[in-house]
């Protein structure tokens, strides 16, 4: 995965992020599915743009969440399992 | 759904929002498919809603929750409004599916869908191949045009779902099926047995195939599966195998009143699309709105929680995990809606369900026994 800190993960075709009030959550909606995403899952789905590369994003996480330590490892394996998942794909 | 946990937010203990609309727009349908899970009765159906009165029933619905939506039907593109009612949807931020046959589809209409806003369209076949496809159908000319369709859907950058739905007539054709979908692009493919409910359930001996059947179809999808993911591929198949060959009833539509809201062409609101059979009165959205509909309704609190639950389900530490399975196979095989779903080994009436396995063993009749649904057939077995 560290290969792929320079690649920009993007959403697949049909896949949609929204916090939904009622779940307070953030979810995934994918055709006649839905994902409720724990907060940390949440939070990296957010700032997946289609632009940012995922150091861009790791760099993010790590200002948002100061007291986290180093995130690389953790937003990689999240991001390779949801890429396992067909969630995301890498361009 | 993936997630069935009780959601927070819900404004009564225990009932979490609905989460799931179907907006049933019409029962009117250009195909004659013997399984449609559309009441037999469905002729008989009053007026259907407006466009004003779906909007408010969109409004209300993601007002309380719901995420996602299927327009569905009858076939729902015969409906003129629908591009009015996706450009509502979407923006009230539902993701939006269109569950359709194809028969009315253009390629024009797949744009203009997108541009309003559609997130996913879910085209349905009855075979692999044309002969058989436009027998099922009751239709000479559908293959080709849901083949067209379905290229469209994937063209116009819609995530492509095929829908299949698969009977003792068809079932021989699975792998057939799976690489036409597979040479299509799809990207989900639903391999769905018949549900024995409506036009099915008149036509159960026709249609239910047998376990060697079944056991080769399921061979054969875990093959292509395994294949599909040597080479990583993200076409997903989803094969739903009917519950009379379990031994436990499933968890159906994951309990009453928990997740899925149906609203009927005509406004009947119903806690699934079946459930119009039952000898319970359910509420009406042109009366009633959405909110008290699902959390004080006596429709929607009738088999909510266990406490309804007569033996052999009232003692069963399996009750929290099937909710005693389907009240309307329930209601359509015992005539009591109350009992265990007979597709459990425990229930009294389990008999039933060995009987329908045993006449899909001799079954030898061909595609055209089948009652076929219009309109005409609708009149006659309501009568009856």
């Amino acid at each position: 995965m560290t290969d792929r800190l320079a690649s920009v993960p993007r959403l697949r075709p049909g896949f949609r992020f929204q916090w939904e009030p009622a779940q307070n959550a953030h979810v995934l909606l994918y055709p006649e599915g839905m994902v409720r995403l724990n907060e940390s899952a949440g939070a990296v789905l957010k700032e997946i743009d289609g632009e940012r590369t995922v150091a861009a994003i790791v760099a993010v996480l790590e200002q948002q969440f100061p007291d986290a330590g180093s995130l690389q490892t953790d937003v990689s394996d999240f991001l390779s399992d949801a890429e396992q998942k067909h969630w995301i794909l890498f361009t | 759904m993936n997630d069935h946990h009780p959601m927070p937010g819900g404004d009564r203990p225990g009932i979490g929002p609905p989460l799931w609309l179907l907006a049933e727009l019409t029962y009117r349908c250009p195909l004659q498919c013997p399984y449609c899970s559309n009441p037999l009765d469905f002729a008989q159906t009053a007026q259907e809603l407006s466009t004003a009165e779906w909007v408010r029933v969109l409004r209300q619905g993601r007002q309380m929750g719901a995420a996602q939506l299927g327009f569905s039907g009858g076939e729902p593109l015969v409906r003129q409004d629908l591009p009015e009612l996706i450009a509502e949807a979407r923006q009230l931020g539902y993701y939006t599916n269109l569950i359709t046959s194809g028969l009315g589809l253009t390629e024009a209409k797949v744009g203009a869908f997108r541009d309003a806003g559609l997130d996913h369209i879910q085209v349905s076949f009855q075979a692999s191949d044309p002969e058989l496809n436009n027998a099922v159908a009751g239709s000479r000319k559908a293959f080709d045009h849901k083949l067209a369709m379905a290229r469209a859907v994937k063209d116009a950058g819609y995530p492509m779902v095929l829908n299949f739905v698969i009977h003792r007539h068809n079932i021989h054709q699975m792998s057939d099926i799976m690489s036409l979908c597979e040479r299509l692009g799809a990207d989900y493919v639903e391999l769905a047995t018949c549900q024995y409910y409506g036009w099915a359930f008149e036509n159960r001996e026709g249609l239910m195939p047998s376990r060697a059947q079944l056991e080769k179809a399921e061979t054969e999808v875990n093959a292509y599966r395994q294949r599909l993911a040597a080479a990583d591929s993200a076409m997903k198949l989803i094969f739903v195998t009917p519950d009379y060959y379990e031994e436990r009833p499933k968890a159906c539509m994951n309990g009453w009143g928990s997740l899925f809201l149906t609203v009927a062409p005509d406004g009947t609101a119903l806690p699934c699309h079946s459930a119009r059979l039952l000898p319970i009165d359910f509420p009406n959205v042109r009366d009633t709105d959405l909110h008290r509909i699902w959390y004080d309704s006596p429709g929607f609190n009738h088999y909510r929680g266990d406490s309804w639950m007569p033996e052999p389900c009232r003692s069963c530490d399996e009750k929290g995990r099937d909710f005693g399975g389907c009240r309307c196979q329930a209601f359509l095989l015992t005539g009591n809606a109350d009992n265990a779903d007979p597709v459990c080994g425990k229930s009294p009436h389990h008999d039933r369900i060995l009987a329908a396995r045993t006449a899909a063993e001799h079954a030898t009749a061909g595609i055209d026994g089948l009652i076929y649904r219009n309109a005409d057939n609708s009149k006659l077995l309501f009568r009856g």
